[in-house]
């Protein structure tokens, strides 16, 4: 194990990757001789030359359909869109080919790539620059996608993605490239398509994915430190597939639970895991399902408002106090219930 | 063509010889591209027929009016080669090899198709013969052929891929960050316009501010040319040509300026066009114009010509047959493509099938 930042993660996991296999390359704007926007590819034109590590136009849909039909061809090409906002001007490319190659030619042709792309607010880069649309990629069958919180997983999953033969939209956040943590020296891949309970408890399920995984671990550690509560937090990692058992079978135990996004929440990542703890856990609430998921507005540039639009932790202590209290009525009137 | 010059320089008794030789193997390209430029009638005009049987589905673009440039371009690649298209792919798929029967088949959505019946008249796909797909989506195909260059190129190998498409792609955004992509990295890639002066009803003149479309090349400083695709062995020389550039590394964009004798799709009646274009159309159909060329040169006659559309007729006859035979694909397939790594959680639900088996039961 070694204590690093989820940046370091992600850059160690590409060197370790393109080390390993002639065939990964990477490519995006400004990932070479600017080394990233975000620094995840410092030093890596220099290791690997210009062959690996591509400076592409400045051409979204060109670039990431190039790095697709190469995969078509064998290639492992990991393309950097500089930020999810920018992936919109290569949708077509990701959800009419990248996602429908394998199925549409009937299992004769694979497609081994990954998009690297954060998302996140917070940095007052306003409406166009701060928003968290992995939703339309989540939706499309054909494509997998992850959403690592912990550094640890950025590295698992990173390599998983790589080394997997479907195309992957790999979801990092700009507010958790600094953020810490140990990783394991080792390469193994994660399993993508497993959420993690990275906490156990039996008082409320909270789940999250990317930076509200992050934020909902914090909490459930503070709560548990301040107030004694014992919150199961949900980390869901994968987008699609979604791991619907492992939600379920929190809520059977917790009989609550509060989810936590930030993407917009009318038809949200959150409405989906709501409505599947209510397929598969109806009988067991003991509240209704409350999600925490950012304002619906284009998010405003300046600070008062950029943070009022995003979900804070004290929003996400309020949801879980709101409802457990539900939960306290009820238990005041029906009995002890857990 | 090289065999022409080359034996230009030999003793006059031999070039005579030569010379002879040389007409003779011109002769029996010019009948091998007939025969598959009539193949290719054929067989779009009994989809066109399977079409309006119900026996096909969806949406069906004809090459009919394109023979001539279809075999000419395909003739120029080598087997190893490779081949993106759009939905307007039929006579491709016959022209590289594939089993006529098998893109029937797919026609008719069954599992002997090319695509085992999951793409259809607009995206067939053969990796043996190399054609890797033809795209329903507008110049979608355009990058990726462009990213299956970079992947030919970044292992160092001989192969080429050829991209070809209609002339209302040129307008289309992928198009032209791809042949920047081309020119910036010089990926052995060779770009077919393949103009046949409408999109679906619209004009080049109506959509492109540069109408002579290979001149787009420029922009990215990309050798181009224009070439008639009404006739096969001018084609054939032109991609030759373009094919040679790209192998040597660098792209090429050629225009090959063709016919579209029908609608857009078997469907479309295509009344946006003049009575007198429409009349003009028998003078721009390919397929005619080589057997007259056939005929007058003397390499052929009408007999031995109809004879052989009687043969092609026929074969067409069992390949629909095969085609009708061949089963529809199980519904227990239905979730066998769509990832090609397995993954835990992948949802494998009929549309009224609940998501856990224990809420219905409850
Ligand atoms: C992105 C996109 N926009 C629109 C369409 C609908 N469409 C299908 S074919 C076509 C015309 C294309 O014209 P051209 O490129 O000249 O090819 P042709 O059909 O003449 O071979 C249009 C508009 C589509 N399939 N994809
Ligand atoms: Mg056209």
């Amino acid at each position: 194990m070694t204590l690093m930042s989820y940046r370091q993660a992600l850059h160690d996991a590409l060197r370790s990757e393109m080390l390993r296999d002639e065939n990964v390359l990477l490519m995006g704007e400004e990932i070479g001789v600017f080394e990233g926007s975000y620094k995840i590819t410092a030093g890596l034109l220099a290791e690997f030359g210009e062959k690996r590590v591509r400076d592409t136009p400045i051409a979204e849909e060109g670039f990431t359909g190039a790095a697709i039909g190469a995969a078509m061809l064998g290639l492992r090409p990991v393309v950097e869109i500089m930020t999810i906002n920018f992936s919109l001007l290569a949708l077509d490319q990701i959800v009419n080919h990248a996602a429908k190659i394998y199925g549409m030619f009937g299992g004769q042709a694979k497609v081994p790539m990954v998009i690297r792309t954060p998302g996140g607010g917070g940095q007052q880069l306003g409406a166009t620059h701060s928003q968290n649309i992995e939703l339309y990629y989540a939706f499309v069958p054909g494509l997998k996608v992850v959403a690592p919180s912990t550094p640890a997983d950025a590295k698992a999953l990173l390599i998983a993605s790589i080394r997997d033969d479907d195309p992957v939209l790999f979801l990092e956040n700009l507010a958790l490239y600094n953020t810490k943590g140990e990783v394991p020296n080792h390469d193994t891949p994660a399993v993508i398509g497993k959420a993690a309970v990275t906490r156990e408890g039996h008082h409320l399920s909270l789940i999250g994915y990317s930076r509200m995984a992050h934020v909902a671990k914090k909490v459930a550690d503070q709560l548990a430190d301040s107030d004694g509560l014992d919150i199961e937090v949900i980390d869901l990692r994968s987008l699609r597939p979604l791991d619907r058992e492992t939600v379920v079978e929190s809520v059977k135990k917790t009989h609550a639970a509060v989810i936590v996004e930030d993407d917009w929440l009318t038809y949200g990542i959150g409405a989906e895991v709501a409505a599947s703890i209510s397929d598969g856990a109806f009988d067991y609430l003991d509240a209704p399902v409350r999600r925490v998921a950012m304002a619906e507005v284009p998010m405003p540039y300046s600070k008062s408002l950029e943070s009022a639009a995003l979900p804070s932790e004290n929003d996400v202590i309020q949801a879980i106090y709101q409802t457990l209290e539900a939960i306290g009525h009820r238990r005041t009137k029906a009995g002890p219930h857990d | 063509m090289s065999d022409v010059k080359r034996n230009t320089r030999k003793s006059p008794t031999r070039t005579t010889a030569a010379a002879k030789a040389d007409a003779a193997k011109r002769a029996e390209r010019l009948l091998d591209f007939y025969r598959e430029m009539l193949f290719i009638r054929r067989f779009e005009e009994r989809a066109a027929r399977g079409y309006t049987q119900a026996l096909i589905g969806g949406y069906c673009h004809l090459n009919l009016g394109e023979e001539a440039s279809v075999v000419g371009l395909i003739s120029a690649l080598r087997p190893t080669d490779y081949l993106f298209t759009n939905y307007r792919e039929h006579g491709y798929a016959i022209a590289r090899g594939i089993d006529p029967r098998r893109i029937m088949a797919e026609l008719y959505g069954r599992v002997d198709g090319v695509s085992k019946g999951w793409g259809g008249s607009m995206h067939m796909f053969d990796l043996t013969h190399r054609l890797l797909g033809g795209y329903g989506i507008v110049g979608g195909q355009v990058p990726l052929a462009t990213g299956a260059a970079l992947a030919i190129d970044y292992r160092g190998g001989g192969d080429v891929v050829m991209c070809t498409m209609g002339d209302g792609t040129t307008n289309i955004g992928a198009f032209h960050e791809s042949l920047n992509i081309a020119g910036l990295w010089n990926l052995p890639i060779v770009y077919v316009i393949v103009n046949n002066r409408l999109g679906m009803g619209t004009t080049v003149e109506k959509s492109s501010a540069e109408p002579e479309l290979y001149k787009r090349g420029a922009a990215y400083r990309i050798e181009s040319a224009r070439v008639d695709g009404l006739d096969p062995l001018a084609v054939a020389e032109a991609a030759a040509h373009a094919i040679e550039v790209a192998r040597a590394g660098r792209p090429y964009l050629l225009e090959v300026v063709s016919e579209r004798l029908r609608g857009h799709s078997v469907v479309d009646p295509a009344k946006y066009r003049t009575a007198e274009e429409v009349a003009s159309l028998k003078d721009h159909d390919p397929v005619h114009a080589l057997a007259a060329r056939l005929v007058a040169e003397g390499v052929s006659d009408d007999v031995t010509l109809a004879i052989l559309d009687q043969e092609i007729m026929a074969n067409i006859e069992e390949i629909s047959a095969f085609a009708e035979a061949s089963a529809f694909p199980d519904v227990d397939t239905l979730f066998d493509y769509t990832y090609a790594t397995p993954v835990p959680n992948d949802s494998r639900r009929l549309p009224g099938q609940p998501l856990f088996a224990t809420g219905a039961e409850r």
